[in-house]
């Protein structure tokens, strides 16, 4: 299919597909020695965040992913890869974990969104997702956010203020989903194919619009070849991050989302 | 001091009368006026502008605005959106979802921003975030504290991936702003959802609610069917946000300026510190 045949819309789709790679494929393959960390501390641990440390070859890494998972039952477990307050804030934790020792951060994004749900709202996902943007806007040491899925409004925002963010071709990130907007705006989800036309949601419009870094290709390119490019590419960013003294990585990363709609 | 000059009507102006959305009470502008935008026959508070509220808090003749016109932004060339800004301008009579600028509150100097949910239910797009953010630069540089009343609808899916990112950037201000020693205290008023319950709402060193304010991050609706859970009863108000922890003070609007005041006073700003220092 040549490129110019794929819609928004299409891209969508790609992003949601049941098939699709999430952030538990790119930790087995690209990390090794991986030890998860689990819980927040708090009340809980979330399984649609999967979350621990290991090496990327040599180097030593914090790794914080979304994952819905493989069957229907580990789906149900994880809610679909929708994190709820207690995800947010043992990612918070790892990233904390991780400032201390002066270790890396990569997080892996896909998810249509933060967990919807009474029992989130009791204990406070507006809250949890506003102190992770807060903590990371000020986190000493470098994030690397990747986004390989769905990126679902402030539920992918909530681990995705990184000093380098990066896209599949295929991801998605926006403020809402097509259907939503489509909902809201027209009273017609059946109109999502539009409002993804209009929201500008694909990698391609995102890195037009200086919002993104990178975007790795997809197209005639095997799962392997896909890892195998960006986790090269989370290397080298993370080796030009750590030149910086710590003043110039958080002056760059406030600069870099100071700039958005200025 | 007459009360209906105090919400900023001028004089011999009153604000429309209204009827009350809880008990049906029609109530005239003066009985509005008088009673602060709350219903004197039930007590339900009713929603308030921005210049209303800053005339509420701030002390009379104090506050200047800043970055009153940014113009508006269609980052995105949303379909139909230009069209709805101008809309929303001529309903509103104001330029965009929030005010912001410098005032005194009970004589202690503050950088305040009062977001206005009759400019398109006071959705946060990059013309908002840009104030907000604009407003805790200015108040780190001059160590002020920031007072920031909020109302949204969450951020302006118009506005797509740009509104998004004003959540991160207004949040970086806010955290600067912090780790410089500021204050910062919030005052969530009715309604407050979405991404701005999200970042800055809940980014408050202290956070103040309104009464009854309905405050949350997906919406009722949303959850009810995407759960098909039914919702508990004062779910997403302010006293269910206190019960379960997120929220420090629910303040009679009657007595809101007071404890801005006292807050104020007791983090040492104000004239005492001017003086001693």
């Amino acid at each position: 299919m040549a490129r110019k045949t794929v819609t928004a819309y299409n891209r969508v789709q790609a992003a949601r597909d049941s098939h699709r790679p999430m952030g538990g494929y790119y930790i087995g393959r690209m990390v090794d020695n991986f030890v998860e960390l689990h819980g927040d501390r708090r009340y809980g641990d979330d399984a649609a965040i999967v979350s621990g440390i290991g090496f990327i070859n040599d180097k030593p890494v914090t790794v914080i992913a979304m994952e819905r998972g493989a069957t229907i039952e580990e789906r149900m477990k994880r809610h679909f890869g929708c994190p709820t307050p207690e995800g947010y804030r043992k990612a918070l934790r790892l990233m904390k974990e991780a400032e201390k020792f002066r270790r890396p951060v990569i997080c892996f994004i896909g998810s249509s969104g933060a967990y919807c749900g009474i029992d989130a709202e009791e204990r406070g996902q507006g809250e949890a997702i506003a102190e992770n943007l807060f903590e990371m806007m000020g986190l000493k040491t470098p994030i690397i956010s990747v986004i390989v899925g769905e990126g679902g409004s402030g539920g992918a925002l909530a681990l995705g203020v990184g000093d380098t963010v990066v896209m599949l071709e295929n991801s998605i990130y926006s403020v809402i989903s097509p259907e939503g907007c489509a909902s809201i705006l027209w009273k017609d989800s059946s109109k999502a194919p539009e409002a993804a036309n209009a929201l500008r949601l694909t990698s391609r419009d995102l890195y037009g619009f200086g919002v993104i870094d990178k975007v790795i290709d997809e197209q005639d390119r095997n799962a392997e070849e896909i890892c195998t490019e960006l986790k090269n590419f989370i290397l080298s960013e993370i080796a030009e991050k750590e030149l910086m003294t710590t003043e110039e990585l958080l002056a760059q990363r406030y600069e870099k989302f100071r700039k958005i709609g200025a | 001091m007459n009360i209906i000059e105090l919400l900023g009507f001028g004089k011999g102006k009153t604000p429309a009368p209204r009827d009350c959305k809880k008990c049906g009470a029609h109530i005239s502008g003066e009985e509005l006026a008088e009673n602060l935008m709350i219903c004197p026959e039930c007590g339900t508070y009713m929603r308030m502008g921005a210049m209303e509220r800053i005339a509420l808090v701030a002390d009379k003749g104090s506050f200047k605005e800043l970055d009153k016109d940014l113009g508006n932004a269609n980052p995105i060339d949303f379909p139909g959106y230009k069209e709805k800004l101008k809309d929303a301008k001529k309903q509103s009579g104001i330029s965009e979802a929030v005010v912001c600028g410098t005032c005194e509150i009970g004589s202690c100097p503050c950088a305040i921003f009062v977001m206005d949910s009759n400019f398109m239910m006071g959705s946060m797009g990059t013309i908002v975030g840009e104030k907000i953010t604009r407003l805790f630069e200015t108040a780190t540089k001059q160590r002020l504290p920031v007072v920031g009343f909020t109302t949204s609808g969450g951020a302006r899916m118009q506005e797509g991936i740009f509104s998004l990112m004003q959540m991160a950037k207004v949040s970086g201000a806010a955290k600067k702003h912090s780790d410089s020693g500021n204050l910062y205290v919030t005052v969530l008023t009715d309604p407050t959802t979405g991404g701005v319950t999200a970042s800055f709402a809940m980014q408050g060193d202290i956070i103040i609610a309104e009464p009854n304010a309905l405050v949350g991050f997906a919406g009722a609706r949303v959850i009810q069917q995407t759960t098909g859970e039914k919702l508990p009863e004062g779910f997403q108000r302010a006293e269910f946000l206190m019960e379960h922890g997120f929220v420090d003070v629910i303040e009679d609007r009657r007595r809101l300026k007071f404890t801005l005041t006292n807050i104020l006073k007791v983090h040492a700003y104000g004239r005492k510190r001017a003086k001693s220092s």
